[in-house]
Order: C-alpha cells, then structure tokens, then sequence
C-alpha cells in the first residue's frame, strides 16, 4: 500500500495526536520528497505515532542529519517620500531611493527520514526546527523511539551542535571529546595548519569512557 | 512493537570490573576503531565504540566542490566498493535534478555492482575466518577470487579500488566487447569458488561452536535500530533496497533475498555465501539481456550542473546494507548539504547489546560479522 500524500499524514497526526502542529514543506526537485515540520512539544509523540500506525509502519528510521542555515541578510531597495530642502530654503516632498536591510535569523534543522520495513513503503520526512544558532539549539531526541538515530544524533550535535533533550549518551562522536566548535557549520573556521590543535586539560581521548 | 528500545543499563556496584581498551591499534578492528570494553571476568558487561580516528569531514569537502568533483571523493568511503558508492551517490543526484540513464548504462551498473559485492562478501568472509583463527588459508581463497574482479575494474575503469566509474546520466567509459566476454567467462567459474569455500568450513565443528548462539540479533531490535544489508537479513527479516525501491533495473532480474533464522554469527555468515550464489544469477542475467546503447545520457550536464533548489535523498542496497545519500540543492553548482548514510557506523549501533554476555574472544568475531569499513563509519 503505497503512503497517502503529506496533507493526508499531517492531517492524520493531527487526529491521532492532540495539539500537534504540522506544517507540510514542498520540495521543488523533481524527487518530491516533500516534509513534515514538527513542533518540538509533540515531536515524540508524533514519532511514536508514526512509528505505530496500523496503515503506515514507518518502523524504520534511515536517516537522521542536522542542516545549518545561517543568518541572512537581504537588502532591497525601497522609494520613500521625504522632505527635502531645496537651495532656496523651500521643503518639497519627494520620492528619495532608501535601502532597507531585512535580518532573518539563521537556524538549526534536523532531518528525519522514515520507512517502513514491514509495508516496504517510504520515505516520510520529518523536520525540526531551532530557533536560532546560539543559545536555542535544543530539539527533543527521538532515539526512544527509534534506536538507529542514536549514533545519528551524536553526530548532529557532534559536527552541527544540535542539543537534543531526552539522549541517553550524547557525546560528541567524531571529533574528540576536548574539541569545542561545530565543523559542519557553515561559518566554521578552521584552525591555521601549522598550529597544532590540543585539547584542553583532562579531555584527551584517553581521559573519558 | 510499541516497548521503547534503550541501550541496556548495567549495575556495576559490588563488582570486580576490569576495563580494557580494545584498540585502536587491535589486528580485529581492520582499521583504527576502538572499544572501551568492561569485564567481570571474562565477560563482557560493557561495550562502548569508539570511533572518527580516519574523520576528514568527507561531507563538508564535498559541500565545497562541484556535483562531479564529489564522485572519487565516494570511492574512499568504503574504500573496498568504489563502485557501490558511486551509485548511491549518482543515484541522489540523478533523483534531485531528474536525469535519466541509458538502459545499457543501467546494466553496465548493476555487472559492477554485483561483481562489488561478490568480492566484498568474499572478503568479509575471509577476514571473519581469520579473525577466528583459520589463519592464511580462507582469506587467501577469498583475495585470489577478489584479484579476480579487481582485473576486470582496471581495465574497465583505469583502477583496482578507487574506480571513480558512474557518473549522474550514466558512466564514464562503455564496456567493450572484450571486456563482456571477460566478465563472461569469469561468471560460471564463481560458484566452483563458493562450493570450495563452504565445503572447506560448513560442518565445521570449531567454527559452529564459535559463532552459533553467539552475537544473536533479534529482529525486533534489529529493525528498530536501523540495522540493514545481510546483517538485517540474518535475523529473518526480509527487506532488500533492490526488491523494495527497483532503482536501476533491478526488477528485470529474478533473484532469491536469503532471510536467516537465528541471527547469530553463523547466520550472518552463511548469508554472505548465499548471497554470493544470488550474485551470481543476477550477473548470469544481466550479461544475457544486456542491449546495445549510448552509456551516457547526452542532456546532462556534467560539468556545471545546477540542480533545481530542492532536496532528494538517494539509496541502494550496497554490499553492507542501505547506503543513502542525502542532498539539498540552493540552485548554486555545489551542494548546500551533502549527507552520507553510512550502513558500516548505523550497524555498530548494537553492537554492545550483541556482545553483551559473551567472552571477551567472541567480541572479535562478532564485530568481524558487522562488516564494518572504517572510511565509511569515520568519513
């Protein structure tokens, strides 16, 4: 039985689980591979959900990775009326070009993709979104839900910095225990070659465990 | 299944524990991979991996060049199936911007990809048997079949291990016609090779002792925890990324999923040699039915492809389970994110709770039955 469309799922879990919201994101490559957003409240319960459905079986978490979106900046040209002062001291209102810069805030995605194994069906793809890059980093776990995203976790709070509450064990997993900046990120700036990188006291490799 | 599945939580209080590092220089490891293991005796009560000894960020690399450039960067993943890792990743792209391939190409993919396998699961094999004492003689059956194969990518490909073959729309070079007929008297001699294997070792008292009831898997966790390849099909359940998404022409071959019983050591042993026979009938079909046709799809662009802004995520059953790529495009010509699933690290998720229990002896044997590359699991 092949899975109804992403409308279809978000309308389900919003049946199946209370005060969940859901937000269908439309993926413009010719995969069509479209996603689910989920709030971080209902994000285990969802998954829980998922996991369970009769229909759906998604019991199978492939995929998990974190995303990094930097803060942007877009500037746009804008006319606005002013009053300027002519050479004769008269004021005048005219159209003068003025820019004007938006901020958006960057933020912290986590990517889920779903399968089934028993309906042989898939992919479902579930999002989570941070807040911003700096302090609001925490997105709940869902390793008790699906064990595979365990090792998976650990290497999106390894390389992005992704905190998620609820890990039985997150350490980092790829770089060493001492290390203290997210490399995948896209503003991480190596370190010069010829410097060598030590970690700090007590934190060696050896030391943990 | 609706129980939660957790790593098991053990009490140490009132007990003798002797902790012993197992690695990174360990001969069982087959790479730099490291285990914090804790004993009561000789059993193990704890077993933690450790890991990214060979961490080079593959994914970021990647992120910085081209679509194209990313493709030998693959062959290092798994650094024993160049070819596999090729697909899996010409296959996300071929998904993100809707390329087709030609349908000899798509042959031409899955000769490759089963000669792959068949050497890596001949390998695998090997080393799990010389990890357990058969010292010398399987694993030197094994490299003499590999060499084999390895012959028939250089002079396909220009290279043993790091082919750098597919490409997004195809693959690079066509097959000639001598090449096929190489391939062609190759085939029927495989199975003389799985005979000689398994009469040397099935029956085998040592090695049923060693490895039946050992490592046992159950197929509720397995799923659970994403384990996939033969390893997922050993504890019994049947799902095979060729059956399931027909990528390629995999639907045209007709082929057995062999499915275990037991999950232990043994089973996930056999269906290395079974899987080899299976290999074995795909080849024999694909070289009978393979047309006549370009190799490369003339739309595609290779140098300088801007996929559509959007994201796919790609999947093929390589010879260690479901290697996926994951790849959002922002429309500029290198991908914003490039994500690689690697099935080697995702199957080390339980390998604590298959060690759990067990001498420290069978740990070796029992992480030789993972099959684990240690480029892939680092990247």
């Amino acid at each position: 039985m092949a899975l109804p469309s992403p409308e279809e799922i978000k309308a389900q879990i919003e049946a199946g689980v209370p005060g969940a919201a859901v937000t269908v994101i439309q993926n413009g490559s010719p995969s069509a591979q479209h996603s689910l957003l989920l709030d971080h409240e209902h994000a285990r319960a969802v998954a829980a959900f998922l996991r369970d459905h009769a229909d759906w079986r998604l019991d199978y978490c492939s995929l998990v990775t974190g995303v990094d979106w930097p803060d942007t900046e877009t500037s746009e040209k804008v006319k606005v009326k002013k009053l300027v002062k002519a050479a004769d001291g008269s004021e005048s209102e005219q159209e003068v070009d003025e820019v004007r810069k938006t901020k958006v805030p960057g933020r912290l995605e986590a990517v889920y993709h779903l399968f089934s194994m028993e309906k042989k069906h898939g992919p479902v793809v579930l999002r989570m979104r941070t807040a911003d890059r700096g302090e609001c980093v925490h997105l709940p776990s869902l390793t008790p839900v699906w064990r595979s995203a365990e090792f998976q976790e650990r290497e999106a709070f390894d390389l992005y910095g992704i905190v998620f509450d609820g890990h039985p064990d997150l350490r980092r997993i790829l770089m060493w225990d001492g290390f203290v900046d997210y490399p995948m990120r896209k503003d991480y700036v190596p370190p010069p070659d010829d410097v060598p990188v030590t970690a700090p006291e007590g934190t060696s490799p050896e030391a943990h465990s | 299944m609706s129980e939660t599945m957790t790593a098991p939580v053990v009490d140490f209080e009132d007990r003798e524990i002797m902790e012993v590092s197992m690695g990174p220089h360990h001969p069982s490891t087959h790479g730099v991979f490291r285990m914090d293991v804790k004993l009561e005796g000789e059993r193990v009560v704890r077993l933690k991996p450790v890991f990214g000894y060979l961490h080079r960020n593959h994914e970021k690399i990647a992120e910085h060049g081209a679509y194209l450039s990313a493709i030998p960067y693959t062959d290092r993943l798994d650094y024993l199936c160049s070819m596999t890792n090729n697909w899996g990743y010409v296959l996300a792209v071929e998904k993100l911007a809707g390329i087709t391939v030609p349908e000899r190409a798509e042959y031409i993919r899955v000769i490759v990809a089963e000669l792959t396998r068949f050497q890596n699961h001949a390998g695998l094999v090997g080393f799990l048997l010389q990890d357990m004492g058969a010292s010398g003689t399987p694993l030197m059956y094994a490299f003499r079949e590999r060499e084999k194969v390895l012959d028939l990518f250089e002079s396909l490909s220009g290279a043993r291990m790091m082919c750098n073959y597919m490409r997004f729309g195809g693959v690079r070079v066509d097959a000639t016609r001598a090449w096929l007929d190489e391939v062609r008297a190759l085939v029927p001699r495989l199975p003389g090779f799985v005979d000689e294997f398994e009469n040397l070792l099935r029956a085998n008292e040592i090695l049923m002792a060693r490895t039946q009831e050992v490592g046992v898997l159950p197929p509720q966790l397995a799923v659970n925890a994403g384990v996939t390849g033969p390893m997922l099909r050993a504890s019994g359940v049947n799902y095979d990324v060729r059956k399931v998404d027909h990528y390629g022409v995999y639907d045209r071959f007709k082929f057995r999923v062999p499915l275990g019983e037991h999950g232990d050591v043994y089973d996930r042993y056999m269906m290395r040699i079974l899987e080899m026979r299976e290999t074995v009938k795909i080849l024999e079909q694909a070289l009978r039915d393979i047309p006549e046709g370009p190799v490369m799809d003339p739309k595609t662009r290779l140098r300088g492809l801007r996929p559509k802004a959007g994201e796919a995520y790609g999947r093929i059953e390589s010879p260690k389970g479901e290697l996926g790529f994951f790849l959002i495009s922002d429309g500029t010509g290198n991908p914003y994110r490039y994500r690689v699933r690697p099935p080697s690290m995702i199957n080390l998720t339980i390998l604590e709770d298959m060690c759990l229990g067990h001498n420290i002896a069978d740990v070796v044997i029992i992480l030789g039955s993972v099959d684990i590359v240690l480029g892939e699991v680092d990247r």
